[in-house]
């Protein structure tokens, strides 16, 4: 009980002071036929060292990038975390402060998410970034309401090569809304295909939303889906799940994307099963006043000093309530503070150098992959750090085989796209040293007949 | 423009962006291994502007130097109202950095996931045993969205029975976000009256074939238990509805009620409040919900199950209203929460529930003879006072201010918004009494200010690196990102 003070001297005092006999009668609110009778059926309380004991057993169960030799990428990304991040982010200050609602007490999340925004319009070429939102998928869903509110249309164009992730959670978030989604297919290069693309463009549309890159880890069309969007007065979305891409490849906003989403994860943040991650949401001007969640605006005190404060928020529930931009309470401050300090690390030059080597190690993991007997790149686009496989065999196979090596070598396609049931996807980042990738193929090959 | 200790050891910082350009590096790669390979021009991108340029120790100490402008629960007493800012165990920061908790990767196969699925496994089943609700889902990202993933599930509920209900009734003393959640799943909103706690005559009146739900918050934002809240369901259940409890005060009934028992069908934990992990600025948060067996097969896809030889995800729920975000939940989040759970066992969390609510009618009666109460009912976890005896003209928002001076992180103010000028004070069961008597004697220092010397409320807070900052001006003209200026 060593979170809690109360000495039984202390509970007495307390009791007295505030008139009541015993503890139980400060329940008398709740009546008695609405009482727990027994005590809640649960593990007794363990010591600090027998919790970290038991965790512990639980965590060497989990297989990582130091028990494997890691593949894996598809919206998640294994990339190596400067030992600053952590150190700064575990300062208390600011990882046990609250919202930021007093602003004269809480500078240092607001001037770190003023600082966060800035990097994240400067990234991905665009005017306005919000505070973070849960992750990339929710973020992209809420970009999609965003663009149906500012454009008071109700189709919505959704690329069949966008994280499925993000397909399902726009779908939810748009469940109960009177919105249309139509999905469009992708071509031989893993791009959208942009015929089936022109076709289903017109003055209806809300929204059209492209992975940059895409699910296959291919770099769209941004430019051409501008042109269509523009012509017709729709939204161009561009949902970024692999955001050191942009450290490399031009941004959405040079391309003529309206709005940019994303996941933030690869900037500094652990695997962690998924969780917690970082969405980013930025847009051009003419939305500011639609953006969800939350924004902190640059302001002086009553002495003309500069400032940070959370601002506009008329936007959000607590006034207009059911007219919220949408009902997001929180931002995921410390992912984001994360990501912040990051980015400072790397900053102008570095971004690009990593991005490049992640470039290049997948360049040459795919060169060296496609060169192996039976298998095949079904996809001739451009990629970044990932890249479609097609295995001579069924996916899942293959990569069973891979795993009894110790390697987590890709991810099967075949639970999203049933068509491709021998494709997966490989990633490479700067974490992967050439003899994990050589590893790899002479794995592959021998799984091959 | 930098200077630097001019306030002793209160050191000035500029953004990051003013330090910048200056050809530094803050990091290190290894020699690349492979040959470096050309990406098409036209797809690569010139350079980054504005992007900062910054030694290691230029961002150490810049950041640094920004947490010594911030108050966390460790630095002191944080009574947010409906926040519920406890001491955050420093295990629980160890736990979710094990290596084989931080490093497992989502697309990971199952196989070599077990750990974590196991963790998350006996999560579910300890948060079903908390609140009499035997199927959970951990997917959600923060307690709004979990509101999100409950009332979908309620609308799923009611069209898989062929019925179209569109209203949702929401009673004054709910939480802010319940409206625009109700809204966001098609939903109209009935706001109901209440007089500090809702009754149940009120409900009766306002249940038609039309409604849908009742979104509750129980303990409500008064800090008040929804007496009639039995009745309440059952007068929801007759009509065909649902009864949704926005969980956010959870904090107040571990071990004594539990919502499955009551009648509740679908409600959200805030793991960040109830199981004290940390609120980091604003996030992130973890919002798990819990429904009925009635409701189950509408939960979020995956949930976690446990097969004769291995625990694993099912994404096989045709009936499932879908994915609410990537992935299966904020699982750092979950391991702080499981740990805090296990941390305290049973009688642990029933006492930090009796010690909140033993703090939380401490800080009222020594405040009751000066500060204005609005509602005389028995108070759970947290107090809500208003301004209305404050003299010299003073308001709760100078109250919350000069309390800065004294060196407490001000309550939550106007808020619940059924209470003008509302204090919200909810101190945990982590605080002490010292620290109470500490917080209790400013807040009585500063009534007695507002009387004699009422400039000192209204110029405050005057110890702090700024000044009351100009909120108006930073909506009307907004500034959202540093540019370059000139």
């Amino acid at each position: 009980m060593r979170f809690i003070p109360h000495t039984p001297g202390d509970v007495r005092q307390m009791l007295a002071v505030i008139g009541a006999g015993d503890v139980e009668e400060l329940f008398c609110e709740v009546p008695a036929a609405l009482r727990l009778q027994r005590p809640l059926d649960l593990p007794a309380a363990r010591s600090e060292a027998e919790l970290l004991a038991e965790l512990a057993q639980l965590a060497r169960r989990n297989a990582t990038a130091e028990t494997h030799r890691l593949f894996l990428g598809g919206g998640a990304y294994s990339h190596f975390i400067p030992a600053v991040v952590d150190h700064l982010i575990s300062r208390s200050e600011f990882y046990t402060a609250y919202t930021p609602y007093q602003p004269e007490i809480s500078q240092g999340t607001l001037q770190a998410i003023f600082e966060f925004q800035t990097l994240i319009c400067q990234l991905t070429g665009m005017d306005v970034a919000n505070a973070s939102m849960y992750d990339g998928a929710s973020a992209c869903a809420e970009a999609v309401l965003m663009a149906c509110r500012a454009t008071r249309r109700a189709r919505v164009l959704l690329a069949a090569s966008l994280h499925p992730d993000y397909r399902a959670t726009v779908a939810t978030y748009c469940r109960y809304l009177d919105v249309e989604l139509v999905e469009v297919p992708f071509d031989e290069t893993g791009r959208t295909d942009p015929a089936a693309l022109a076709a289903r463009m017109d003055e209806g549309c809300a929204a059209l939303v492209l992975g940059y890159p895409n699910f296959f880890g291919v770099i769209e069309d941004l430019a051409g889906a501008a042109r269509l969007s523009a012509a017709c007065g729709a939204r161009l979305v561009a949902a970024v799940q692999e955001p050191l891409a942009l450290g490399l490849l031009k941004s959405p906003g040079e391309l003529g994307a309206d709005i940019v989403v994303g996941e933030g994860q690869s900037f500094g943040l652990p695997l962690s099963f998924g969780g917690p991650y970082l969405g980013f949401f930025a847009a051009r001007n003419q939305d500011l006043r639609n953006l969800p969640g939350r924004l902190v605006g640059e302001t002086v005190d009553h002495q003309g000093r500069r400032g940070f404060v959370l601002t506009l928020a008329t936007r959000e529930q607590h006034i207009r309530r059911e007219k919220a931009t949408s009902n997001i309470c929180s931002n995921q401050g410390l992912c984001a503070l994360a990501a912040t300090i990051y980015l400072a690390l790397f900053g102008r030059r570095g971004l690009r150098e990593l991005a490049e080597h992640n470039f290049a190690k997948a360049a040459y993991a795919r060169e060296r992959i496609a060169a192996l007997p039976g298998f095949r790149l079904p996809f001739s686009g451009p990629v970044f750090n990932e890249f479609v496989v097609e295995a001579p065999l069924p996916a899942v196979e293959v990569l069973r085989r891979v795993q009894a090596q110790d390697i987590l070598g890709g991810i099967p396609l075949a639970r999203w796209y049933p068509r491709l049931p021998q494709s997966f996807v490989v990633c490479v980042t700067e974490q992967n040293r050439r003899e994990d990738i050589d590893a790899l193929c002479a794995v592959l090959s021998g799984g091959a007949p | 423009m930098s200077q630097v200790g001019t306030r002793g050891l209160q050191l000035n910082e500029k953004l990051l962006f003013e330090h910048s350009d200056k050809g530094r590096k803050g990091y290190s790669l290894p020699v690349l291994d492979v040959p470096a390979a050309q990406c098409p021009s036209d797809l690569a991108r010139e350079d980054i502007p504005g992007f900062p340029e910054l030694s290691e120790l230029d961002v150490v100490r810049h950041f640094t130097r920004l947490s010594t402008w911030n108050y966390g629960v460790d630095t002191g007493c944080y009574p947010l109202g409906s926040c519920t800012m406890k001491y955050n165990p420093k295990v629980n920061e160890t736990a979710c950095r094990l290596p084989g908790f931080a490093g497992v990767h989502p697309h990971a196969p199952e196989d070599l996931a077990q750990g974590a699925l196991e963790l998350m496994y006996q999560l579910q089943e300890d948060l079903a045993e908390i609140s009499g609700l035997p199927a959970v889902t951990l997917q959600p990202g923060a307690g709004a969205h979990g509101e999100l993933a409950g009332m979908l599930m309620i609308r799923a509920w009611h069209e898989g029975r062929g019925e179209k209900r569109r209203k949702v009734l929401i009673p004054d003393t709910a939480h802010g976000t319940n409206p625009a959640t109700a809204a966001l799943c098609g939903y109209q909103v009935v706001p109901l009256a209440s007089d500090g706690v809702l009754r149940a005559a009120t409900v009766a009146a306002a249940m038609d074939a039309d409604v849908a739900a009742i979104m509750i918050t129980n303990p409500n934002t008064l800090g008040l238990f929804e007496g009639e809240i039995g009745e309440i369901c059952r007068i929801v259940h007759e009509g065909g509805g649902l009864v949704y409890c926005d969980g956010a005060n959870l904090n107040a009934l571990l071990g004594i009620s539990r919502p499955g028992d009551v009648g509740i069908d679908v409600m959200h934990f805030n793991l960040h409040k109830t199981f004290a992990t940390p609120h980091g600025g604003g996030g992130p948060g973890a919002g798990p919900v819990g429904v009925t067996a009635e409701l189950a097969p509408f939960l979020p896809a995956p949930v976690v199950v446990r097969d004769a030889t291995q625990y694993r995800l099912d994404f096989d729920r045709p009936r499932s209203v879908g994915t609410l975000k990537g992935f299966y939940g904020h699982f750092g989040v979950l391991v702080r929460a499981f740990a805090y759970i296990r941390s305290l066992g049973p009688q642990g969390l029933r006492r930090a529930t009796e010690m909140a609510v033993l703090n939380a009618n401490y800080v009222r009666a020594r405040l009751d003879p000066v500060y204005h109460l609005p509602f005389a009912n028995r108070s759970l976890h947290e107090v809500v006072f208003s301004d209305r005896n404050l003299g010299g003209g003073c308001r709760t928002l100078d109250l919350a201010k000069r309390l800065i001076d004294y060196g407490f992180h001000p309550p939550t103010i106007y808020f619940p918004l059924v209470v003008a000028g509302a204090i919200m004070i909810e101190p945990t069961e982590s605080e002490s009494l010292e620290s109470l008597d500490e917080f209790c004697e400013a807040m009585l220092s500063i009534a007695e200010e507002a009387e004699s010397q009422p400039e000192l409320l209204k110029e405050a807070p005057r110890r702090t690196r700024l000044g009351r900052l100009d909120e108006t001006t930073a909506a009307r003209r907004p500034r959202l990102r540093w540019e370059k200026s000139g």
